[in-house]
Formats: structure tokens, sequence, C-alpha cells
């Protein structure tokens, strides 16, 4: 495990860090004290703890950073281009800081924000103090070393009755040089009673480029407000990726968020969504592919505070090579959420003999009329259906391959957002082997 | 254009098939009947390429393309299928989130490149594909649906006819193609089947009930009786065996053991 000294290391400069920040409201100040002492505390997890047992940060740990800050490395608006989605508003944040210049201007409807953090800091305080660091505790230590860092990101500010048209993509690309990065992208959404937002967050980096990524993005649905959310894990091979999103559901909220990565060497996420009023309807999907030695870790919290909502999950991940995975899906229903309805599903599709998921299901029950349902499968390609293809002429890689994208489709077929869908299954017909069969047999 | 000699197979040890003999020339239609665990499809299977089962001993010989004789075990199942063989299979397999119509099209054109000849593309394959779809009386909307998935009994066989047609083999193995269809279901596969009989095309039809051979007339039947080809004849022997079933090889099957 980590030394002491090591695990500090993310600190021990801070007081540079603080006299270089702007004035910031009182509130964030005072997340950012608390974060600081909560890290102090917490430290880097290690594989004794429940929670991080089977993802050791190690590597995450005994890596020296430089703070990021708004540093380009060479990056141009060209080299954007890949992780761009048609059809959606760019805002580009680089190494967590907002960046007017490679993000597009756009008129949206009055009231709404959408843009950098500290920019809404100095635009309406109270605001953001109302919300930022109320919904994300402090005792996740990653949650606790990305507070103590708050300085930008993206908030996104949507106000009541307003449906917001534009599709929001919120583009985070790391930069590094010679020397590991890291960044702390701390983002808002707040999406108000009756509101209606899209918003694709992703976490992009360059082959070859070591850095460490620790966002927090704390999404509000408000009352009867509709959310489509969706969060791209793109980052370098040889990046860290630890992440947390948070969600605040009110009543009557229509709540849906796909995760898909495939980036990084060590990635872990941490979703957890809070019903916290009657009638809300939550969706939290992801996909996840792993290649050589990536290590991609989902821990889900669904909690379930009030009666009559119903929440589903379905994650997905197809390793390769030595990849692992890690899913733990924990539902905790209340006592008085009577009629919640929670499904679970973790399916994990083995490529190699050396790949490896491991699935955890926890659910705490504490109300009597409930139904919850969960599964989870690990398999290999499906031998019968393998012959089958091959049997009518398709070549056994490309069989594979079409069985592959069958298993992943599911969950693209769930994306109410076309451009990311169809983004995502170009690049799957991409990265499969002989993906050209496969884009013409789908 | 087949000729499978002395054909032992088994899995995990266990000997299925104990010496197989059977030539299928070019045009015919051989009827392969038996009672269950008898090693039908074992048989269908193996020549479709299926890998699970050990071959102990034997050879199957296929006429390929060029009129060669070609040693079948050397072969790919894909490389059959573009050879020309087709199985339908007796469990069509269901494959949610694979297009029957796409699939379908990119195994034509799998098969037509082997054979090279050009691609068709979506337009023409629709094409084909709804006049095939005439053939089997198929419904059009289980071509817009995952391959068999959802698919009743009938409609999956129905499907394997319709696959065959479109790909159109020279040598078509239906296993058990039958059975779960009812009668007028029947009349209609079999007669999908007559219409696809040709010179250059060979059938071997499994089947374990005679029904079938009334509406697809076999030049040959064989009985197939614990792993080996107990008997052969015409298609009165078909007939005989509706009569007295298959009680009367028991003796014959375990003296040859
Ligand atoms: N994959 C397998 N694993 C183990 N045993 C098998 C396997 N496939 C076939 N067998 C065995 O081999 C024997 C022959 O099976 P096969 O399916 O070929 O029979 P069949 O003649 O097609 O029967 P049916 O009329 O029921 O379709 C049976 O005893 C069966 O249990
Ligand atoms: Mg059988």
């Amino acid at each position: 495990m980590p030394a002491v000294a090591e695990e500090h290391s993310l600190l021990t400069d801070y007081g540079d860090f603080e006299s270089s920040l702007p004035q910031q409201p009182e509130a964030v100040a005072d997340l950012r004290r608390r974060g600081v002492a909560r890290f102090e505390e917490l430290g880097f997890p290690s594989t004794r703890q429940e929670e991080w047992r089977f993802t050791n940060v190690a590597p995450v740990a005994k890596t020296s950073y430089v703070r990021a800050g708004g540093r380009l490395h060479g990056l141009t608006a060209a080299k954007l281009e890949p992780f761009q989605i048609p059809g959606t508003v760019d805002l580009v944040f680089v190494n967590g800081r907002y960046s007017e210049e490679l993000s597009r201007q756009e008129e949206f409807p009055s009231g709404v924000f959408a843009g950098s953090l500290a920019a809404a800091m100095a635009w309406n305080p109270d605001l953001v103090s109302a919300h930022l660091g109320r919904y994300a505790g402090l005792d996740h230590p990653f949650v606790a070393l990305n507070s103590a860092h708050v300085e930008d990101g993206a908030f996104v500010y949507v106000p009541r009755g307003v449906k917001l048209e534009q599709t929001l993509h919120l583009l985070f690309v790391a930069t590094a040089g010679d020397q590991a990065t890291v960044s702390y992208p701390r983002n808002l959404i707040v999406v108000d009673e009756s509101a209606e937002a899209t918003v694709v967050e992703s976490y992009c980096g360059y082959q070859g480029d070591v850095y460490f990524t620790c966002p927090v993005t704390e999404i509000v649905g408000g009352a009867n407000s509709v959310v489509d959310h969706y969060r791209l894990g793109e980052e370098s091979l040889d990046a860290f990726h630890l992440g947390t999103l948070k969600i605040h559901l009110e009543r009557d909220a229509n709540f849906f968020t796909h995760s898909v990565n495939h980036g990084g060497a060590i990635v872990r996420n941490d979703i957890q969504a809070y019903l916290g009023g009657e009638g809300i309807h939550c969706t939290l999907n992801g996909l996840y592919l792993g290649r050589k030695k990536q290590l991609v870790d989902h821990h889900m919290w669904v909690d379930h505070a009030k009666p009559h909502c119903h929440s589903y999950e379905l994650f997905k991940g197809i390793l390769e090579d030595q990849s692992r995975a890690v899913f733990n899906g924990r539902i905790k229903v209340h006592e008085d959420a009577q009629k919640t309805d929670a499904k679970q599903s973790s399916q994990h599709l083995l490529l190699s003999d050396k790949a490896l998921a491991q699935s955890n299901p926890q659910l705490e029950i504490f109300a009597d009329d409930v139904r919850c349902t969960h599964g989870s499968t690990t398999g290999q390609i499906d031998e019968e259906a393998l012959f089958y293809l091959r049997s009518r002429g398709i070549g056994e890689e490309a069989a594979k391959s079409l069985l592959t994208y069958a298993f992943a489709v599911e969950v693209l077929q769930e994306f109410r957002l076309e451009t990311v869908r169809k983004d995502l299954e170009e690049f799957l017909f991409t990265r499969l082997p002989k993906g050209d069969v496969v884009r013409q047999a789908v | 254009m087949l000729e499978i000699k002395n054909l032992h197979a088994g899995i995990d040890g266990a000997e299925i098939l104990k010496g197989v003999d059977l030539k299928v020339g070019a045009g015919e239609v051989h009827a392969v009947m038996g009672p269950n665990g008898s090693g039908k499809s074992t048989l269908a299977q193996i020549l479709a390429g299926r890998d699970e089962y050990e071959i102990t001993e034997g050879q199957v010989l296929f006429s390929n393309l060029q009129g060669a004789d070609e040693d079948l075990f050397e072969l790919e199942p894909e490389e059959r299928a573009r050879e020309g063989i087709f199985l339908a299979f007796q469990y069509p397999v269901e494959i949610p989130g694979v297009s029957n119509t796409y699939f379908l099209k990119a195994a034509l054109n799998a098969i037509r490149e082997h054979r090279g000849e050009p691609e068709v593309d979506a337009i023409e394959f629709l094409k084909l594909a709804r006049e095939k779809m005439k053939l089997v009386e198929m419904d059009e909307k289980l071509l817009q649906r995952p391959v068999n998935h959802g698919f009743s009994g009938g409609e999956k066989k129905r499907n394997e006819i319709f696959h065959m047609a479109v790909l159109d083999p020279r040598l078509a193995i239906l296993d058990e193609t039958d059975s779960g269809l009812d009668i007028d279901a029947l009349r209609i596969v079999a007669s999908g089947v007559n219409t696809m009989r040709s010179e250059n095309r060979a059938f071997l039809v499994i089947t374990h009930y005679q029904r079938l051979l009334r509406y697809i007339e076999p030049d040959f039947v064989h009985v197939l009786m614990d792993g080996r080809i107990v008997q052969s004849g015409g298609p009165e022997l078909a007939r005989q065996l509706e009569e007295s079933g298959y009680a009367t090889y028991d003796e014959s099957a375990t003296e040859a053991a």
C-alpha cells in the first residue's frame, strides 16, 4: 500500500494552489477546506477497504503529478475533432478549466447558463452555493480530493419550465507533457422543476499521455424534470480516472444516464442516485470495453427514499486480453419507499480466458411492498450461436464480432440521442475485428 | 457429391456414430430416418462443421465448386457453407441483436464472394428475400426481427428454409425441419423444398416421421440406428417403417454391435 507521504503529495503545494485562486463564494471556499481536511483523514483507499477490494489504486497514488491547470501542451481545435459529436454544442474544458477559445459560443434561452463553473461563481454565487457540494458526500476519498481542488468545471442551469433544445457536450480533455498531470473537474448540472436538458459529458485524452482525472459531477433533476445524460470515457490507455457522479432527483423526475467507457488504465466510476420524491423514473445504463490490462470499476448506488419510484440498471462489459471489470450494484430501499420497483442487471462477456469480471449486487431493503430484481451473468461467446452464423457462411472472426456487437447494442439501443448512439456504433465497427461485415450485418 | 466412408465420431469418449457409410449424388434426395438419439443430428452437425464432436475414424469427401473431391474435414464451417453446404438446424438458434435480413445479406455476400460473383446491394437483396419468402409463405415482418428471436417453433423452421432458399446451396441438410410443424406448414415447407429440387442440388432430409416423405418424395431412404445405417432402400422403405416402426431393427443393431 502507498506510503503516507505519497498519499499526500497531491496536497503538498496546496498553499500555492489556494493563493492562485480568484475570490470564491464563502460556501465554495468552505467546501474546499472541508475537502482538504477529509482527504487528509481518508487518504488513498486500500484494497483492505470493502469498497475498494477489487480496485487497487496504488498505481494512481504512486505517480507524481503536476497540476495541469489550463496548460494546453500543444492542444488545438483540430485535435478535438475526434471527440466531437455532431449536432451538439461543445463546451470544452482543458484539464478541468473552461476554454472559451475552444468552446462554441451559443445563444441560450434566457435564464439558461451553460459554461464555466468559475464564471458562474461570479455570475450568481448564491445559485452555485445553494447546490455545490450539497449532494456528493465527502466520505468518498476522491470526492474529498476533488472538493479540495474546486476551481472550475462545467455549470449548467436550466430554469423552471425551460426545455433546452440544444444538446450540451461537456468535453473534458486532458493534456500531459513530459510530466504526468492531474486535474479535478467539478461539475454542477441543475435542471429545475419541469425543465428538460440533454447533456453529454466526455472525458478524453491522447494515447501515451499519463494523467489522472478526478472529476465530480452533481446533477439535480427537479420535480417533473427530464434529464438525458451521457458519460463517455475515452481517456488515454495510460491514464487514471476516478470519478463520481451524484444524481439528486425530486418528485416525478425522469432521468436517464448512459455511461460508456473504453479508455483509461484504471477507471472507477461511482454513480449514485438519490430518489428523493415520489414517482421518479431513473435509468442508469452502461457499457464498458476493456482490453490489455485495463481495469474498469463501476460502483452503483441507487437510493430509494420515497414510494412509487422506478429504477432500472443495465450494465454490460466486454472484456478482452487480461482486462478486469468490477460491478458493484447497491440498491437501498428505505422503510417508507413502498411500491418501489428496482431492476438491476449486470452482464459480462469475456473474450479471453484471462479476462476477469466481478459482479456484486447488494440489496438493502427496509420496505415490505417492493419489487427488486437483480441478475448478473458472466459468459463467453455462445458457441451455438457462433456455429449457427458460421454455418451460414459468415467467417469466424466476423461471427464473433457480430455476437459481441449484438451483446453491446442492447445498451446503445436505449439511447435517446441518436448522434451519440451512431458514434458509438461506428466506434464498435472500427474496434471489432472484421467490423465491416458487422456494419453490413446489423 | 458427398461420400461418407466408415465415419466414427463421438463426444467425451462416448461413440455416437459407429461407422456410417453414405453416398449422395447430385440431384438426389436422401432421407435419413431413425429413432431419438440414434445420431441423426450428430451426423448433420458434423457435416456442417461443428467441432464439438471428435472424429475418430473415417472420411467424408465433398465435391467442391471446381468439381474435385475434397476432404470435408479440412474445411471450416464457413468454408463449407461457401462451398455450398447448408444445414437447416433441428433447433435454430435465437440471436438477439442480429437482424435476420442484414445478417443473411452478409452471409449471401460471403458466399457470392467465394464463388467469384459480385456483391448484392441492399435493394437487390430485398427483392431476392421477398421472392424467397413467398416460397415458404413467411411473414415479411420476420425479416425485420433479430434472427429467430421470439419466433414460434414453426416460424423458426420456415426461417431455416427461407435462409436455404436465399443461400442457394448445392447440398442441403434438413435436420427434422418437419417436427413441430402443423400439417399446413409442413406442406408449405415441403413445396418450398420441392421447388428447389434440381439436378445440381442434393438433399439430405433427416426426419423421424414418415409424414414428411409423403410430400418430399425421396430417391433413397436410410435407417440410422445406434450410429449405424442398418438398412437402405427406395421410398417404399419409409412406408414399411411407418407400419412396423423401428423395433424390428433393435435386434440386428445389437447383433452387429
Ligand atoms: N453435445 C453432446 N453432448 C453429449 N452427448 C451428445 C451430444 N450430442 C449428441 N449427444 C448424444 O448422442 C446421441 C445422439 O444424439 P443426436 O442428437 O445425434 O440424436 P438424433 O438422432 O438427432 O435424435 P433426435 O431424433 O432426438 O433428434 C444421443 O445419445 C445424445 O445424447
Ligand atoms: Mg436430432
